[in-house]
């Protein structure tokens, strides 16, 4: 088990950086994960991470990229719901990377 | 390369929670999801259980993963297709199961039901029509 310090706490996370439990996310470690990654997040990144929180909210799993860049576009609009906009906030992958900060685990589907 | 999408049929026969089946199966579903498949869900047998309204397992200690089936049709599943047999045999109607949606983005999203009711020679010729058939 690896672990993640942010604002003075400790994090648990698994051997590739997601958050062991997801009940411990706040915005301090997703700023710290995105650190990590040379990503400072904007407000367009707050608005991917926000919906992926809701969303495993109500259906208790992480949406597959093709999924999130669909429901963004009708959530957010059409010119963000595309792949294009996704990577360039998250060019590690939008569903992998924007799930990691967003303390979700890995979306189903990604190998 | 362009290859040809094939009909995949996942058949769901066992109870939510004491085997592992039913959420492998979901897992599995999901995944042949992301690769663009024409992927159908049967619910039948003790399988139906599985979309039974208002799951509560915090008895059992085991997470409630009914939730999930709500997302089917964002991942482009819309053919479930659950068997009328079973739902009688066990006292069951329509209205005791999850109100599956999908959204048509053709028709400024417009809701869809996704469940299809079939008796079981229905059933069979859906079947017949698959090239793959996963069995859970």
């Amino acid at each position: 088990m690896s672990s993640i310090e942010a604002n003075g706490k400790t994090y648990e996370t698994d051997e590739e950086g997601y958050l062991a439990d997801l009940n411990t996310w706040d915005k301090d470690v997703a700023a710290v994960m995105a650190g990590i990654d040379d990503c400072e997040l904007t407000d367009s990144h707050w608005e991917v991470i926000n919906f992926l929180r809701e969303y495993y909210e109500e259906y208790q799993i992480a949406p597959a990229v093709r999924v999130l860049t669909k429901a963004i576009g009708k959530k957010l609009g059409k010119d963000k719901g595309n792949s294009k906009y996704l990577y360039e906030l998250f060019p590690y992958g939008p569903a992998k990377q924007a799930c990691k900060y967003a303390g979700l685990p890995k979306p189903t589907g990604c190998v | 390369m362009a290859e040809e999408t094939k009909k995949f049929m996942y058949i769901n026969r066992k109870a939510p929670y004491g085997t592992i089946y039913a959420w492998e199966a979901l897992e599995v579903v999901l995944i042949g999801a992301a690769f663009e498949q024409d992927v159908s869900v049967t619910f039948m047998d003790d399988g139906v259980y599985q979309l039974v309204k208002g799951q509560d397992t915090s008895g059992i200690g085991m997470k409630n993963f009914s939730p999930t089936y709500a997302a089917l049709g964002d991942f482009e599943i819309t053919k479930i297709y659950v068997e009328k047999e079973s739902l009688e045999e066990r006292g069951l109607t329509l209205d005791d199961l999850q109100h599956l949606v999908w959204e048509d983005e053709d028709e400024d999203w417009a809701e869809k039901d996704s469940i299809r009711l079939v008796n079981r020679a229905e059933l069979g010729d859906v079947l017949a029509d698959q090239d793959v058939l996963f069995n859970f």
